[in-house]
């Protein structure tokens, strides 16, 4: 078993977050790379980005939004107790690059994924710009780390409770007109990374993505995570899971993304009815 | 004169006993469960098949099998009714009888060149192999063989397929510890998340696993070589040793429009979620597939008829095996072939895929296809599938599983640049003792021959672990 040594519940419990005992990993990972959890025998192989690690107390942590059946059952996984299955570190690590100024897009949970990205460019010496977003203030994930992460936070939300009123492509449009951008990394929902990217094509500022396609082994041995980039088929798993946002198929993407919705809903219901009675 | 008449009279009765046939489950049942298809011999057809053997001495079937198991002798044991004698004599040259009875192209290897066989039916020598290993697996002792003296050395398997346990059981024995390191969170490579547990039940290989462990073998998983470790941090750790077994892992698609709509697979996804993740057990278990009423499978081997059949118990209306050649170049075993056919699953042979349509939520909901013709043989020796021009024809389908085959996983040889691979990317090993190029590093299985079977990726196994054992104890 890997152990969760802590759990923290951020945005009104709809995001969890877990720090879990796994030194192999803790002692490989690198920014932007991946782990697929599998919480019991019944389990489904879930991949999670690691949104730090220590190596020293052989720790890695997880930042996941409660959006289905497993993430449900994730969430009530108590410290003490823990997962059956962590495999990692997957994926490739984000190239990490002095370039001048970047800017950090983070949408929802993509914050946490964008979190160890934005420290590292900083670390690399980079200006680094960083805009987060959420729906509201009370779902607003990691700010101040975010704050500590970077040389300049932006937040925004949509309805206006806090920090800019709005979308973060709002004050994306705003940086690309002012600064000498180089590169934008975009890390959220879809339809976010596809706005970003749409509107930075205009500026040409090469832009990577973080794609969450849907994985079974995270090894590159089944192709469930196949991805259009440019008209090639690659595999998220180990091509990615960052790619060039330009060239990204988003259209695909979403509908990958939405193969089992049916069976997902089933499932998370017939979960909810057995929690509560 | 008398006594040799009634000799010459016993064995040509002998010659006209019928092969026994297994009971197996009714295809009408079965294409609806998946449980196990064929039953097994009770122990009374297992001794009178094994009197259909002539006991040759210069046993043909022998040289048909790759790893050489005495067959005769294991009979004359079966025949005689001691079993236990029988599975220790196979034991000798291959320690996953219960799966390789199962699942091995016995009518390409040991059954195809029976002597028996050239006028009447061969000996069934598959299924007395798996007979003697039920029995010991259900009526055995359990007692663990001997091990010799610990000689203090350390040797790590990667992959844990037939051909990484066969290492593993090997070298255990030989008295060296050893770590298998599995990159799933479960053990047993092709034969737990590829092969149906309507072939091959996955409690066989957990007792398979299970015997390993008792002997001494950790069987690490959730460690994938090459990320969570390399080989040389293995070496480091004190590791003395390194066989990589890591198979064939990489699928291979079909490259034609719209293969990245939702509803189609490579037989790799179709299979580790139905099989390892258990998915016809969904909702119980969490991994959801998706169940076709119209589908299609591409290819014909082995692969293709465990997607289809597996389709068919998933509730399917049509399935259709869709395959380029004709059905003599089916690489299929034949068993697979006939249940495949008894279960209602349609072949449209001589047949190519052209393109998927899609319906507007992005699924597959159809496709087009090619009447093919046969050519002049090609590389292969086999006849070269042609296009027929104008034969287009359309086709539903709401589920494609695509199993056309499958090639060398790149993720842990690129983390092992001295491992010299051929052109396809598969590890080079010398061919007598599976040595690599990387001092003490052996490979065998399919990552060095390409997909292939089981008991030749166990055959190649035992040649490297021979040639481990001469290392740790001679020298490279
Ligand atoms: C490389 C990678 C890294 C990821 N990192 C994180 C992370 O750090 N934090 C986090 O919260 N999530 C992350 N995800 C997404 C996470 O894996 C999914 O949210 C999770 O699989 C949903 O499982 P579920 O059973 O709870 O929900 P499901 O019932 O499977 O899905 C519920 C809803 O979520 C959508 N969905 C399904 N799978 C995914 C998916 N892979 N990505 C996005 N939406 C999906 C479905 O369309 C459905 O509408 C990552 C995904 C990948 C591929
Ligand atoms: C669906 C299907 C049906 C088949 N039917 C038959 C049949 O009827 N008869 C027959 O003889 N053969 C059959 N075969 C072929 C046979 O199963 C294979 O030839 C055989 O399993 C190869 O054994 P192996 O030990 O080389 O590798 P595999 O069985 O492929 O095992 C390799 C293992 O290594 C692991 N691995 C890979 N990379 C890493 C890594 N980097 N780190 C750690 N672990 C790793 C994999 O997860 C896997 O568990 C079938 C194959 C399939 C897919
Ligand atoms: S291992 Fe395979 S080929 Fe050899 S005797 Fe057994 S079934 Fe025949
Ligand atoms: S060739 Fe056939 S008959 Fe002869 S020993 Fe082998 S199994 Fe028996
Ligand atoms: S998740 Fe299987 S290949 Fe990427």
């Amino acid at each position: 078993m890997f152990e969760i040594v802590k759990r923290k519940e951020m945005a009104q419990g709809t995001v969890v977050l877990n720090e879990i005992k796994a030194p192999k990993i803790a002692a490989k990972a690198k920014p932007g790379q991946f782990v697929i959890l599998k919480a019991n025998e019944t389990g489904e192989r879930i991949p999670l980005t690691m949104a730090y690690t220590d190596p020293e107390k052989g720790i890695i942590a997880v930042i996941y939004q409660v959006v289905g059946k497993s993430t449900a059952l994730f969430s009530t996984l108590q410290e003490g107790q823990g997962f059956q299955d962590v495999i990692g570190p997957l994926g490739k690590a984000t190239e990490i690059e002095k370039l001048g100024t970047v800017v950090c897009v983070g949408g929802g949970t993509g914050v946490a994924v964008m979190h160890p990205i934005t420290k590292a460019m900083k670390e690399a010496g980079n200006h680094v710009i960083a805009i987060i977003g959420a729906r509201t203030r009370d779902l607003l994930i990691l700010e101040e780390e975010m704050k500590a992460a970077s040389h300049d936070l932006r937040v925004c939300t949509d309805d206006g409770s806090y920090g800019h009123h709005g979308f973060v492509t709002d004050v994306l449009k705003q940086t690309l007109e002012k600064e000498d951008v180089k590169l934008v990394v975009g890390i959220g929902p879809v339809p976010m990374m596809k706005f970003v990217t749409k509107m930075t094509k205009e500026y040409n500022v090469k832009t990577l993505v973080s794609l969450n396609s849907i994985m079974v082994d995270g090894t590159g041995m089944c192709g469930c995570c196949r991805v259009s980039v440019g008209g090639e088929t690659r595999f998220a798993c180990v091509d990615g899971p960052e790619f060039d946002g330009h060239l990204v198929d988003f259209e695909e993407l979403s509908k990958r993304l939405q193969a089992y919705t049916d069976m997902e809903k089933e499932s998370y219901e017939q979960f909810k009815c057995a929690c509560q009675s | 004169m008398g006594e040799k008449n009634d000799k010459k009279e016993k064995k040509s009765k002998k010659e006209k006993l019928p092969r026994q046939q297994m009971p197996e489950q009714k295809a009408d049942v079965r294409k609806h469960n998946f449980d196990e298809v064929p039953l097994g011999y009770t122990k009374q057809m297992a001794m009178q098949e094994a009197s259909r053997c002539l006991q040759c001495k210069k046993p043909a079937c022998v040289e048909g099998c790759p790893v050489e198991i005495d067959i005769p002798e294991f009979i004359r044991y079966i025949q005689a009714g001691d079993f236990t004698k029988a599975i220790r004599h196979i034991w000798q040259r291959n320690s996953l009888p219960a799966i390789c009875g199962r699942v091995c192209p016995q009518e390409d290897q040991c059954e195809g060149l029976c002597i028996l066989g050239k006028k009447d039916e061969p000996v069934a020598i598959g299924h007395l192999e798996r007979f003697a290993a039920d029995y010991e697996r259900h009526y055995g002792t359990g007692e663990l063989p001997p091990k010799a003296e610990s000689t203090g050395k350390r040797v790590a398997v990667v992959g844990s397929g037939p051909s990484g346990l066969t290492v593993a059981g090997d070298l255990i024995l030989k008295g060296h510890e050893v770590t298998v390191f599995e990159a799933f969170h479960k053990g047993g490579g092709v034969l737990i998340y590829g092969i149906p547990e309507f072939r091959l039940p996955k409690e066989i290989v957990a007792q398979e696993l299970n015997f390993l462990e008792r002997l001494g073998v950790k069987i690490q998983c959730n460690e994938v070589v090459g990320k969570t470790t390399t080989l040389d941090e293995l070496f480091e750790e004190g590791y003395e040793a390194i066989y990589l077994g890591v198979g064939a892992g990489l699928p291979r698609f079909l490259n034609i429009p719209g293969e990245n709509l939702v509803g189609i697979y490579s037989a790799n996804e179709y299979l580790t979620r139905a099989n390892l993740m258990k998915a016809y057990r969904f909702p119980e278990y969490d991994t959801p597939l998706v169940k076709g009423k119209d589908v299609a499978v591409f290819g014909a081997g082995n692969v293709a008829m465990d997607a289809a059949r597996t389709a068919m118990r998933m509730g399917a209306d049509n399935v259709r095996i869709i395959y380029r050649r004709s059905r003599e170049e089916m690489p299929a075993r034949e068993a697979e072939i006939h249940h495949a056919e008894e279960e209602g699953i349609q072949f449209y042979l001589l047949t190519a895929p052209t393109r998927f349509m899609g319906n507007d939520q992005g699924r597959v909901s159809g496709m087009e296809c090619l009447q093919m013709e046969l050519g002049e043989p090609d590389d292969s020796g086999r006849r070269r599938p042609l296009p027929v021009k104008g034969s287009e024809f359309q086709l539903d389908c709401d589920l494609a599983v695509i199993a056309v085959g499958a090639g060398a996983n790149p993720l842990l040889t690129q983390s092992t640049p001295e491992l010299q691979l051929n052109k396809w990317g598969y590890v080079i090993a010398d061919e007598k003792t599976g040595k690599t190029t990387k001092k003490g590093v052996w490979a065998g299985g399919d990552i060095v021959t390409g997909a292939a079977t089981v008991i030749l990726a166990a055959g190649a196994g035992r040649q490297c672990s021979n040639s481990i054992h001469d290392y740790l104890t001679i020298g490279w």
